[in-house]
């Protein structure tokens, strides 16, 4: 990484190995404040954090406004419906007002590629790609790895732990054991797992970021969809290709769903959802052939009955829930780590993360920020953070 | 039409005869290159030869280790005026024009309102008058541009009008088109294409590729030009219409060339000084200056493109000048305008991308144009390459510009008078405006002329051009060559890189 400090987060890209694991041992520390009576900390005190959604999400936009309060952020929500998104203002200029009224940092999710990096281009203020078209959707590939690398940290795929406790009987009891794997401490965290990507992945901004992301943990990554639903160029991707999803589906540790994309021109491409179903859903016989220590994932929301057959989006090896209930530690990391330090905080000092942790006990968040000011930016070499410490080096 | 005058009525118009001299460079013309003097009276080459003496009284251009050419004739320029004001208008572009060397532009005809009728064609040649170069309408095929029912061909045919086009608005009726090009034929005019099928591009915004599938921009298939190519060669092979194809941008669409040419069908093209030099790695960042119809291709095919005009089955390199003021670019990607400015950059790019330097070890590669280095000397000596190392393969990626010049591999490269010959006298003809423009440079031709430093190097500063609008996607590049005087009928228009009104 060129730049230590982070100052906007636009592509998982923007983020190496490191940087993922780093967002990953605060979200650790975030989701044990979320745990709390009243969670909320004084973090981001005195910030506020511009929400511009111009494309509806109501489960990203309450995410990321959840996040930034339970850090002490003002927040400024502009919705569709929002009135200076609507009356012809450019968001040039939308921008410019934010910036004069002080905003540290915007949010956005715009129907068209690309949007946050120009944004970047014509504010100082630090700026989140909440989803910008087909192209990323870097805090969702954030929270589906921090997903993972829970279960990991639970055992799976040697140990069989789908679901939390109640959940892990029903599948132990069928009494097939997984291949046991090799996992060291220092290799990538999801090395040796093989995550199979079901969809419309060419106008997918969650496929783009997660093949990305899970191939930086070490996964290994095979697309599944019919050639219509690809990407014309696979060039940029560490990734494998497969049309028919059963030629597949016996070798995967993880089957994560795409939600068919009708509003991007997806729906024409599958002459019926019927169709669709018939290829790529995941339907109970489906589910047979999927090996029994297998998970599954969706980004919501759920097309039930399209891309999983009703039963299945709550079986003990669904990730869902556990996807949506990551959204907030993951954001509230992000922007910690945006926001907290002037200029960002240094993605390569484990200092800070040990720093934040102290703090999150403490409360003396201002202090932090203040010494991090004044701190040098030169680094030693990235070390272990948090439980997800994996390995250094990059 | 302007008639070409017998030498003796020039004398007679009324206006205070000027004279000027052309002191010191290498005329380069259709019939060859030498040291000569230029001696312009009026609006006439008065004399050719070395060692002319200055008459009394005459303004003396410098042209010491420069070439002395025909004006530059541009075949693709939208001039956006009438009625689009705010981007550009005839007097800024032919500034611009004189400035890039051109003493004539075809004028594309989506105006508002469009170039559709005679009275729109008178109209854009009266405001055209005073203009710093010729402005030669083109009009439209179809009545609105709307792809419809013809244009009345033959009343603008009367004018003089000669090439007619739905540029920006490709003609998609293939019955149409057929009979568009029947038609043309009993008229002896030119139908020229945008070749784009509609539903092919389906919506894309950047060429299909591995940067569209990157940047998660929706693509147009090569395909999409290639299908209307293909198609409207056949229909001029039927028809024995005239068919241009402007801005081709796809190796495909060169091959397709090749073969109609070799089957004598009557068919031209241009290229774009864009396509011939950016590729699609340029939108790495989403910045909409890059955003052009057909969009920037990727490597392979500004390869071919070079292939193309070395071999001599491209006709012309034209700018297809689009400008759009800030808030048309300064938008989401989907949103924003297409098309760049050129008129002012068109050649320095045209001889950064494809003149000779002369240094047969340097292979295919992307260059970095700011490596140039000073040449010794004038005329005919290469200029020094250096390749930079920041350069990996033909997609080279910055955080925020991918936009690097793609030099042409030294086989490809040509000398100054094929180079300009693609500038000046062919795309004169496919206009039907040689030897006005284009023509020999010799005396009693029309002193349609410019003056180029084919080693100057420059920087473009969007800022500096002489464009109401900024959208060039050369910003802050080095290029190599420019233009010092330019003559437009006589008339001194530039002289030393500065417009005279
Ligand atoms: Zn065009």
């Amino acid at each position: 990484m060129s730049d230590p400090f982070l100052h906007n987060l636009l592509s998982i890209e923007d983020l190496g190995e490191e940087g993922i694991a780093k967002v990953i041992a605060l979200a650790d520390v975030f989701a044990e404040v979320n745990k709390r009576a009243i969670p909320k900390v004084p973090a981001l005190r005195g910030k506020t954090v511009a929400l511009a959604f111009f494309e509806d999400s109501t489960r990203t936009r309450l995410s990321f406004e959840t996040a930034a309060r339970r850090l002490s952020a003002d927040t400024i929500t502009l919705g569709k419906t929002g009135s200076s998104l609507n009356k012809g203002e450019s968001i040039r200029d939308t921008v410019r007002t934010l910036e004069a009224i002080g905003a540290d940092c915007l949010v956005i999710r715009h129907p068209c590629a690309g949007v946050p990096e120009q944004v970047a281009r014509w504010t100082n203020i630090s700026v989140v790609n909440a989803g910008d078209g087909w192209h990323e959707h870097p805090t969702q590939a954030l929270i589906d790895c921090y997903t993972l690398v829970n279960m990991r940290r639970l055992g799976w795929p040697e140990e069989d732990v789908t679901g939390n406790s109640r959940t892990s009987e029903s599948l132990g009891s069928q009494g097939e054991s997984p291949s046991p794997r090799e996992h060291a401490p220092e290799e990538l965290p999801l090395r040796g797992i093989k995550i199979g990507i079901v969809g419309d992945i060419k106008h997918s901004r969650v496929a783009r970021s997660d093949s990305i992301a899970f191939s930086r943990l070490g996964a290994q990554v095979v697309l599944v969809s019919t050639p219509p639903l690809l990407p014309t160029s696979l060039s940029f991707w560490p990734v494998e290709v497969v049309h028919d999803l059963d030629s597949v589906i016996g070798d995967l540790d993880v089957l994560y769903l795409l939600r068919i994309q009708t509003e991007r021109g997806g729906g024409r491409v599958i002459p019926t959802l019927r169709e669709y179903s018939l290829l790529y859903a995941l339907n109970s016989s489906r589910r047979a052939l999927l090996p029994r220590h297998a998970l599954i994932m969706h980004p919501g929301p759920v097309n039930r009955g399209v891309e999983v057959s009703y039963d299945l989006v709550d079986a003990p090896s669904s990730l869902v829930l556990k996807q949506v209930a990551n959204g907030v530690p993951i954001r509230m990391a992000v922007l910690y780590m945006l926001l907290a330090a002037s200029g960002g905080l240094q993605l390569d000092s484990d200092a800070s993360l040990s720093t934040a942790m102290t703090h999150v006990e403490t409360g003396e968040w201002m202090a932090y920020s203040e010494d991090t000011e004044h701190r040098s930016s030169g680094s030693s070499t990235p070390s272990v953070s948090g439980q997800a410490g994996e390995r250094a080096g990059v | 039409m302007v008639l070409r005058l017998p030498l003796f009525l020039v004398r007679q118009v009324n206006e205070p005869v000027s004279e000027v001299l052309i002191r010191g460079g290498t005329v380069v013309d259709s019939t060859g290159t030498k040291r000569a003097d230029v001696l312009i009276s009026g609006r006439r080459v008065s004399a050719v030869e070395e060692g002319i003496l200055p008459p009394k009284g005459v303004l003396v251009l410098e042209a010491d280790g420069c070439i002395v050419s025909p004006g530059l004739v541009d075949l693709h320029a939208h001039l956006r005026e009438p009625g689009m004001e705010e981007a550009e208008s005839i007097e800024t572009a032919t500034r611009q024009a004189a400035l890039g060397g051109y003493t004539a532009v075809v004028a594309m005809p989506n105006t508002n309102p469009p170039i559709d009728s005679a009275a729109v064609v008178r109209e854009v040649r009266e405001i055209a008058k005073h203009a710093m170069a010729e402005v030669v309408p083109a009009g439209a095929i179809t009545h609105a541009r709307a792809g419809e029912r013809l244009a009345p061909m033959a009343e603008m045919a009367k004018l003089g009008v000669t090439m007619f086009t739905d540029d920006g608005d490709p003609l998609q009726d293939p019955q149409l088109m057929r009979l568009a090009l029947e038609y043309s034929v009993g008229l002896g005019v030119t139908i020229a294409q945008h070749c784009e099928d509609r539903f092919l591009a389906n919506g894309g915004l950047v060429h299909e590729g591995a940067w569209s599938s990157k940047l998660g921009l929706p693509g147009v298939p090569s395909v999409a030009e290639e299908t209307m190519v293909s198609r409207d060669i056949l229909l001029a092979k039927v028809t024995g219409g005239r068919l241009h194809l402007l801005h081709l941008s796809t190796a495909g669409s060169i091959d397709l060339l090749v073969k109609a040419k070799k089957e004598g069908v009557t068919v031209s093209a241009e290229v774009t000084p864009h396509h011939i030099s950016l590729t699609d790695a340029s939108l790495v960042g989403y910045d909409p200056v890059f955003k052009v119809n057909p969009p920037l291709r990727d490597r392979r095919d500004v390869v071919a493109l070079h292939q193309g005009l070395s071999s001599s089955v491209i006709d012309a390199i034209a700018t297809d000048h689009a400008p759009h003021p800030p808030e048309s670019k300064e938008v989401p990607f989907d949103q924003a305008a297409w098309g760049m400015i050129g008129l002012q950059t068109a050649l320095a790019v045209a001889l950064t991308v494809m003149g000779k330097k002369e240094l047969p070890h340097v292979k295919d590669a992307a260059i970095d144009p700011s490596s140039f280095r000073s040449p010794g000397s004038s005329t005919g000596a290469g200029g020094d390459l250096v390749i930079s190392s920041n350069v990996i393969g033909g997609q080279s990626v910055s955080p925020t510009r991918g936009a690097q010049i793609q030099v042409a591999s030294p086989e490809q490269q040509l000398s100054f008078p094929e180079l300009l010959s693609l500038m000046s006298w062919k795309p004169a003809r496919i206009a039907r405006l040689f030897p006005r423009h284009g023509g020999p440079v010799e005396r009693g031709a029309w002193a349609n002329l410019c003056v180029i430093d084919p080693y100057a190097k420059w920087t473009v500063e969007a800022n500096d051009l002489a464009s109401k609008s900024r959208n060039t996607p050369f910003n802050g590049m080095e290029l190599m060559g420019k233009v010092r005087h330019t003559l437009f009928m006589g008339d001194p228009v530039v002289i030393d890189g500065i417009a005279q009104r």
